[in-house]
C-alpha cells in the first residue's frame, strides 16, 4: 500500500533523497532549490540517513565534491538550481565524461541576467549537451518517481551517466499537492545496494581517474559516451518496468495525451503539461481532435519515437521555455523538428517560446496555441513559425 | 473537474496568509480531497500585498497556473480593498470573505461594482479573546470553511484539533484558546 501524503516539489524530493540514503549529498542553496538541501540536512543531523553531508562554499565545489565521492566509489546527490547548474557547467562535463552516475535534482529557474528567482527552463537548456541524462516532471509526484527510478538508470553498466530530474522552480517546487510514496523498504531493494566496477578506494585494483586524453583516445572516448547515451534508453524503459510493477504508475519516454486520433497537438515538458491537458479536455468537448505530448527523456533525446508519435498530425506547436536566442527557435524545437524531418514526417510544425521569467502559463495562453494550430490547418499556411504566448505586446 | 474550489487569499507579508493557505489545503487533505496550495512569490517584505492559491477537488488537480477567475475570494486585511483589486475574475456566484469592522455599505463602495456575495468577520476581536494576540490566520480559515463549505464543519474541527496537538505539542495550553478561536469563527461570520 502506498501512503497518502500532501507535499511540495521540494520536499517530494528531499523525501527521495532520504529514502535513497546516498553516501554523499554535497550542496550549495540556492532559491528555489534551497529546500533540498535544507531538508536533507536535517535528515542527516537527525540520523534518518547515515550520508555524509558536505556543505561547501559553491556549486562548483557542490559537484566537485560529488565527483570526487562517485569516483572513490560511493553514490552522491546533489540539487541547484539557474545560476548554481552554471556554477557547475565545468564540472558537469567532467562527471559525464569519467562515467560518474551522480544524481542531481535540478529545480528550474531562469538564469540571470537579468537576476530572476522565477521557473524556466534556461538552466536545463543550458547543459542539454553535458552528457548527462535529463528527465523532467510534471509535478511533484513525477519529480519523486524520477528520482526513485534514477539511480538504477544511472548506475546501469551499459550506462554509468549523470542524471538530473527536472521540476518547475515555484510552480511545482513550492505547491502543495497530493502524492502518493512508497514504503521506505520497497525503495531501497528497489534502487538497491550501489556496486561500482572501478572505483579509486578498492586496493586490489589502484586506478587513475580523469588523466590527460589527448588525440590518441578523446574521440574514442567521447564516442563511447554517446554510445552510452544511446544505450541509456533502452535502460530507462526497462527500468520504468520495474517500477510499474512495483507503484503502477507507468512512465516511458514522453506521455501521449488523447494522441491516437488527435489532428493538432502541443509538445512541452514539465508541470505546462497539466494545464494543457485540462485545455485537451475542454477543445475534446467541442469535438476539436487536440492532444499533447510531454516530454519526460529530454536527454537521450528519442527522436524516433518522438517522430512516429506526431507523424499524423495536420499541426503541431513545440513550446519551449527557454528563449535560444538563436533567430531560429526553442532547443526543444529544434530536436523535434529535426527528429521529423530525419524521420521523413512532414507535419506543419512551429516553435512556441512561454513562460520566462515565470510568466504565468495560462489555460487562455494555450488556447492560444491551440487556435494558431487550427488556423494552419484551415489555411494550410503558416505565417510566422517563431512565436511567442504570454508575451506583452506595447502598452500592454 | 466540475466539484473544483479556487480560492484566491490577499494578504500583507507577514500575516499569515500563506500560511492559512496551507492550513486549508492541509485541512481538505485530511478528508480525502485532492489539493493545491501556492502562494504568488514575489519580493518578500513585510507589509508588502501578497496573493496565495488553493485549489479543492474530488479529482486529481492538473492545471498548474495561478487563479484567475476564482470561486472565493479572502482578505486577510482591509486595507487591500484600496490597494488591490481583489474581486477580479471573482464568480458572481462565488463570494468575497472580508476581515473588516467596516459596514455593508462602507464595503460595498469600496468593492465598486462587484454584486457577489460579501461576508466579513471581526478576526482581530475573535483573536484577541480567544488567543490574547493578533493571529488572524486561524479564524480566517474557519470563516472559508464555513462560507466555502468545501470541508465538513465537524470533520473541520475535529482535523484542526489533531493538528494543533502535533503542531503545539510543547505549548498545549495554546490549543484551547485555538479551538475555541475557530468555532468563533464559524459563528460569526456573517453575509452582508
Amino acid at each position: 500500500m502506498s501512503i497518502r501524503e500532501r507535499l511540495s516539489g521540494n520536499e517530494a524530493a528531499a523525501i527521495a533523497m532520504k529514502q535513497i540514503n546516498p553516501d554523499v549529498v554535497a550542496a550549495f542553496p540556492i532559491t528555489p532549490s534551497t529546500e533540498i538541501p535544507q531538508y536533507f540536512s536535517t535528515f542527516v543531523s537527525n540520523g534518518t540517513v547515515d550520508t555524509e553531508f558536505v556543505a561547501v562554499e559553491s556549486e562548483h565545489s557542490a559537484m566537485s565534491a560529488c565527483v570526487g565521492a562517485e569516483a572513490a566509489g560511493s553514490r552522491a546527490m546533489t540539487a541547484t538550481s539557474a545560476n548554481g547548474l552554471s556554477y557547475m557547467w565545468e564540472m558537469l562535463y567532467i562527471a559525464s565524461s569519467l562515467r560518474l552516475p551522480i544524481v542531481m535534482s535540478l529545480v528550474n529557474r531562469a538564469v540571470s541576467g537579468p537576476l530572476n528567482i522565477h521557473n524556466d527552463h534556461s538552466d536545463a537548456m543550458g547543459v542539454r549537451d553535458s552528457g548527462w541524462i535529463m528527465l523532467f516532471s510534471e509535478n511533484n509526484q513525477e519529480a519523486y518517481d524520477n528520482l526513485i527510478m534514477a539511480h538504477r538508470i544511472a548506475e546501469n553498466k551499459d550506462v554509468l551517466l549523470p542524471l538530473m530530474v527536472c521540476q518547475d522552480g515555484f510552480i511545482t517546487s513550492h505547491s502543495i499537492e497530493n502524492i502518493e510514496l512508497i514504503e521506505d523498504d520497497k525503495v531501497k531493494t528497489f534502487v538497491g545496494k550501489y556496486e561500482p566496477e572501478h572505483y579509486l578506494l578498492n586496493s586490489e585494483e589502484p586506478i587513475a581517474i580523469g588523466p590527460l586524453d589527448l588525440q590518441a583516445y578523446l574521440f574514442e572516448h567521447k564516442y563511447q559516451q554517446a554510445e552510452a547515451m544511446r544505450k541509456a534508453k533502452k535502460v530507462i524503459l526497462d527500468v520504468a518496468k520495474d517500477f510499474e510493477k512495483m507503484t503502477g504508475r507507468k512512465y516511458s519516454f514522453f506521455e501521449e495525451y488523447k494522441m491516437q486520433d488527435a489532428e493538432i497537438a502541443v509538445v512541452c515538458m514539465n508541470s505546462t503539461a497539466g494545464t494543457t491537458k485540462t485545455v485537451v479536455d475542454e477543445l475534446r468537448k467541442k469535438g476539436i481532435k487536440a492532444g499533447m505530448l510531454k516530454v519526460r527523456v529530454f536527454r537521450p533525446f528519442p527522436a524516433k519515437e518522438i517522430a512516429e508519435a506526431l507523424g499524423n498530425l495536420k499541426a503541431v506547436a513545440i513550446m519551449d521555455k527557454a528563449d535560444s536566442l538563436n533567430a531560429m527557435g526553442g532547443a526543444l524545437f529544434e530536436d523535434v523538428t529535426s527528429s521529423m524531418y530525419t524521420a521523413k514526417k512532414q507535419v506543419p510544425a512551429v516553435s512556441y517560446v512561454y513562460g520566462i521569467g515565470g510568466r504565468d502559463t495560462t489555460a487562455k495562453d494555450i488556447n492560444e496555441v491551440f487556435d494558431y494550430l487550427q488556423k494552419i490547418v484551415k489555411t494550410g499556411e503558416i505565417d510566422n513559425p517563431y512565436r511567442y504566448v504570454g508575451l506583452r505586446k506595447g502598452d500592454e | 473537474m466540475d466539484n473544483l474550489v479556487e480560492i484566491r487569499w490577499h494578504g500583507r507579508g507577514g500575516q499569515g496568509a500563506k500560511t492559512a493557505s496551507l492550513l486549508l489545503a492541509d485541512a481538505a487533505f485530511n478528508t480525502g480531497k485532492y489539493i493545491q496550495g501556492f502562494p504568488e512569490y514575489g519580493p518578500e517584505r513585510m507589509g508588502a500585498p501578497l496573493t496565495a492559491y488553493n485549489r479543492i477537488s474530488n479529482d486529481p488537480i492538473r492545471i498548474h497556473s495561478n487563479i484567475y477567475n476564482p470561486d472565493y475570494v479572502v482578505v486577510v486585511d482591509d486595507s487591500l480593498l484600496t490597494a488591490v483589486d481583489v474581486t477580479a475574475g471573482l464568480n458572481q456566484n462565488g463570494a468575497i470573505i472580508i476581515n473588516t469592522t467596516k459596514n455593508g455599505d462602507e464595503l460595498k463602495s469600496l468593492l465598486k461594482g462587484y454584486s457577489g456575495d460579501i461576508y466579513t468577520i471581526d478576526v482581530r476581536k475573535i483573536s484577541i479573546e480567544t488567543l490574547g494576540k493578533y493571529f488572524p490566520n486561524t479564524p480566517m480559515l474557519a470563516a472559508v470553511v464555513k462560507v466555502s463549505g468545501v470541508i465538513e464543519e465537524k470533520d473541520f474541527l475535529k482535523d484542526m484539533e489533531g493538528s494543533f496537538k502535533h503542531k503545539f505539542a510543547k505549548k498545549p495550553e495554546v490549543i484551547e484558546g485555538n479551538m475555541k478561536a475557530l468555532e468563533m469563527a464559524l459563528k460569526e461570520v456573517k453575509k452582508i
